[in-house]
């Protein structure tokens, strides 16, 4: 453990990329079970059930006062960090490997968990259980990408980076197979690449001012872009299986699809709210993520279906080499021969000059559509964010000036400022926040954000400070829709900070009836 | 306590405790710069602060200096002032004001670890205090400074090829990681950042041990290979740290027990050391005072406050113009 935690502090640290190649490989020259929980670790692969964030505020709160972790914890804005420093500090224990702490974990027991976890967090140095608790919490955020753990892993051991992206999906701990190979034991791993989730292919956003100089229309496809959630739908006869944009098998969330898909194929595509292949809104999509099993009631209510965009496999043949049009093909020929309720097909839209384009971007179909996506005709299925080939291009955002009312220390790389911010409208004579926002603004906006909360703030309510009311922001928003959640009867979606207003004042901002009323709220 | 105010101003008899702007009388900490500041008619502090300003500031920085020795009182009209140590710099020093009975104690800076750079703080029972807060969360506990000071040169031993620059205040740091070193018996010629010049010859002069050491100057690149140079933070991100072979980023201070603020500020090796108070010598000073009237200064006082008021202490924050969290010497 004391190997793997300074190499995560070390990551954290290092601006380098050789730098951190160089940490990775020092670390994985040996290969055993403990590089196993590490790689894992590091590809985000391991996570425990019981141990979440709230769990580990309960226990530190057991450990010292609530009000002294909240000031703390505001102050590092890391949650995993201030439990490290705040834990009071006992004798250290015996030093143990990786592999037998996460073991040892495993086996507590849920009724035993605030004792036994609190013991191991005594027993640990700082860094030890800071690095703990990013291993339970998951996401370490240490600007090590799982493509750099592979280049140096490739490099470590003179195989080829595409080999093993190749089978990384395919491979399982405690990747025995994979360490074989890597120290030339064994040949390379067989995958089942039917079975397996493929990276999906990602869009890049479009620059209008360089890009629509650069490319030629006629050489690009476009489509409605939706807002759902992207999906990866595998079907053979034997098993249905979908899965999210990260790899995770949702199968069991979405009953409907896996009962009523047919075919032999891998498909790409959006998966939707709504009847007779209409979208009803994301706020209705909403209703259906986040579980684990769907009611009969709930399916009632809320159907579900994949619009969708493109195939990787049709009948056993891999056609992920093949260009976009190619395999558009494939994939009408196989929503043609299993039409079902659950699957229909993204429209192409006929377009000459980019220009043309944008009246399909802005305002078509009910606003349901997020924008246009733009994609290359002979781009080959790769997968990740690769530049040249996809593009989105998101309609206007909705825009409405707002008064700064409340600020809060932001988190990770932000947390020294006053980097979230809560604005709002006036309702009659008093102001009510209708969202909270913590992007969007530029570095130099920040500076100005922050240093004007420190100088005017009027009230404190713990890390929460308010602001004298001056400052009024200019903030875009993807959707706005009802909710009783809030004292403003509205919640947005996506709400950023677009730029500061200068040159208005409290008094232009407009009241919360005539914002409803503008957006079209009930 | 109700002689002083919110900015330290003793209206009484126009006395004011390490002021921002020139004012008539004031009574000077330490050296740092949001402490001791130029142009006031009448400056009272220890030699030592008042050698520092005159090398920061030049000789004419005030009319009039008054040097105190630690523990030597000083009296205007019914007010006597007497300085002791505060083991925050060389020549820091608490403010002890007595009037009527009434005994206050304006901490300044301060630190209660041993330090070879500077006399060492002295506890001064009181009636108020009034305390600064600059690691005032239960999270900053320093480590042991030997211990860091130990990673910096197993570092060194490891990364023949590189350079360590440490980031270190050109005052009182700068020096505290040189005798630190030494203490190591790290004996090679410590490199400096010409604006820490001045400073170090003048730490010499007054017989602190922090060895040998010389001005960075324009030589071959591969010259600095395995030589720790020390620059004010301010140089790091600087072109100035650029001609230096494949450096390696280090900063020395409190605040890098926070990973976070390390990262964000692209330190690579960050060294905890400090000199101010963590949380549990804060809360052991508070104690042992026997004040029972606790005014807490700038720094992170919410969570200094609210653990006094707990412990059945008057306590609030003080705020001072001038100085905002985090832009502390």
């Amino acid at each position: 453990m004391k190997k793997f935690s300074s190499l995560l502090h070390n990551l954290i640290l290092t601006p380098s990329r050789n730098t951190k190649i160089k940490l990775l490989q020092d670390y994985f020259k040996i290969l055993d079970i403990n590089r196993a929980y590490a790689l894992a670790i590091l590809s985000d692969q391991l996570s425990f059930q019981f141990i979440k964030a709230s769990k580990l505020k309960e226990l530190v709160y057991e450990q010292v006062d609530q009000h002294l972790f909240d000031y703390s914890y505001d102050y590092v804005g890391d949650l995993a960090e201030t439990i490290s420093l705040i834990w009071p500090t006992n004798k250290e224990g015996k030093s143990q490997n990786l592999s037998t702490l996460i073991e040892n974990i495993k086996k507590i027991k849920k009724s035993e968990i605030n004792i036994e976890f609190s013991k191991v967090l005594s027993e640990l140095s700082n860094n030890e259980r800071w690095t703990l608790i990013k291993i339970c919490t998951g996401g370490l955020r240490i600007g090590v990408s799982e493509r750099l753990v592979k280049n140096a892993l490739a490099d470590l051991y003179n195989k080829s980076v595409n080999e093993i992206e190749e089978i990384w999906h395919g491979l399982e701990f405690p990747y025995e197979n994979l360490f074989q190979w890597l120290r030339n034991e064994t040949s390379k791993p067989k995958i089942d690449f039917k079975k397996l989730f493929h990276p999906m292919m990602l869009a890049n956003p479009i620059d209008e001012e360089k890009d629509f100089k650069r490319l030629n229309a006629s050489e690009f496809q476009a489509e409605y872009k939706w807002d759902g959630i992207r999906v990866q739908l595998m079907v053979s006869s034997k098993t249905v299986s979908l899965y999210s944009r990260t790899g995770d098998n949702i199968s069991s969330a979405f009953p409907e699809i896996i009962e009523n898909t047919k075919g032999d194929a891998v498909i790409d595509g959006e998966l939707l709210v709504g009847r007779n292949f209409k979208p009803s809104g994301f706020n209705d999509l909403q209703q259906r993520l986040n579980r684990k099993k769907a009611s009969k009631d709930l399916q009632e209510k809320f159907p579900v279906f994949i619009r969708a965009y493109d195939i990787l496999f049709y009948k056993g043949k891999d056609l992920r080499k093949l260009f976009l049009y190619e395999r558009r093909k494939y994939l009408e020929k196989f929503q043609k021969e299993n039409k079902t309720n659950q699957i229909d097909l993204s429209l192409t839209i006929k377009f000459k000059t980019w220009k043309e384009l944008t009246k399909y971007k802005n305002n078509v179909h009910d606003d349901l559509n997020e924008g246009v996506m733009i994609k290359l005709k002979n781009s080959e299925y790769l997968p990740g964010r690769k530049k040249g080939y996809w593009y989105k291009w998101k309609k206007n955002p909705k825009l409405v000036d707002a008064i700064l009312m409340y600020a809060q220390r932001g988190h990770g790389k932000r947390s020294s400022y006053y980097s979230d911010f809560t604005f709002g409208v006036w309702k009659e004579n008093e102001l009510v926040p209708i969202g909270k926002a913590y992007s969007g603004y530029t570095d130099k906006e920040l500076l100005i954000l922050d240093k004007f909360i420190r100088n005017n703030t009027t009230n404190k309510f713990g890390p929460v400070r308010e602001v004298k009311k001056e400052i009024i922001l200019e903030v875009a928003f993807d959707d706005v829709f009802p909710s009783s959640r809030h004292k403003s009867g509205v919640a947005m979606r996506f709400p950023r900070i677009h730029r500061i207003r200068w040159d208005k004042l409290v008094n232009d901002v407009i009241n919360i009836d005539q914002f409803k009323k503008e957006f079209k709220i009930e | 306590m109700d002689f002083i105010n919110h900015q330290l101003f003793i209206k009484d008899i126009n006395v004011h405790i390490d002021p921002i702007f020139p004012k008539k009388t004031a009574i000077i900490t330490h050296g740092h710069a949001d402490h001791a500041r130029f142009g006031h008619d009448h400056v009272i502090a220890t030699r030592q602060t008042i050698d520092i300003m005159k090398i920061r500031y030049g000789d004419k920085c005030a009319k009039k200096f008054t040097p105190l020795k630690y523990g030597q009182k000083y009296s205007i009209k019914n007010y006597d002032f007497t300085l002791y140590p505060a083991g925050h710099i060389l020549g820091s020093a608490q403010v002890l004001i007595e009037k009527n009975n009434h005994r206050l104690v304006i901490t300044g800076d301060y630190k209660v670890g041993k330090d070879e750079t500077c006399k060492n703080f002295k506890l001064i029972k009181c009636d108020t205090l009034i305390t600064e807060a600059t690691f005032g969360l239960p999270i900053f506990q320093h480590p042991d400074p030997k211990d860091e000071i130990k990673k910096l040169i197993r570092s060194v031993k490891i990364n023949k090829y590189n350079c360590h620059i440490v980031g270190a205040y050109a005052l009182g740091k700068a020096q505290r990681v040189m005798n630190l070193l030494r203490q190591q018996k790290y004996n090679e010629t410590i490199y400096i950042h010409g604006s820490l010049e001045k400073l170090c010859q003048y730490y010499s002069k007054e017989k602190i041990n922090i060895g040998k050491f010389e001005k960075v100057s324009s030589k071959d690149k591969s010259f600095y290979e395995g030589k720790i140079i020390i620059a004010p933070p301010s140089a790091l991100k600087d072109r100035w740290s650029r001609r230096f072979p494949n450096p390696i980023i280090c900063m020395a201070s409190g605040w890098m027990t926070v990973k976070q603020r390390a990262k964000q500020q692209g330190i690579e090796l960050p060294l905890v050391i400090s000199d101010h108070s963590d949380w549990n010598e804060l809360l052991d000073t508070i104690k042992k005072s026997n004040a029972k009237n606790i005014l807490i200064t700038h720094g992170q006082e919410d969570a200094l406050v609210y653990y006094c008021k707990k412990q059945n202490l008057v306590s609030k924050p003080l705020s001072i113009q001038g100085r905002s969290d985090e832009e502390i010497e």
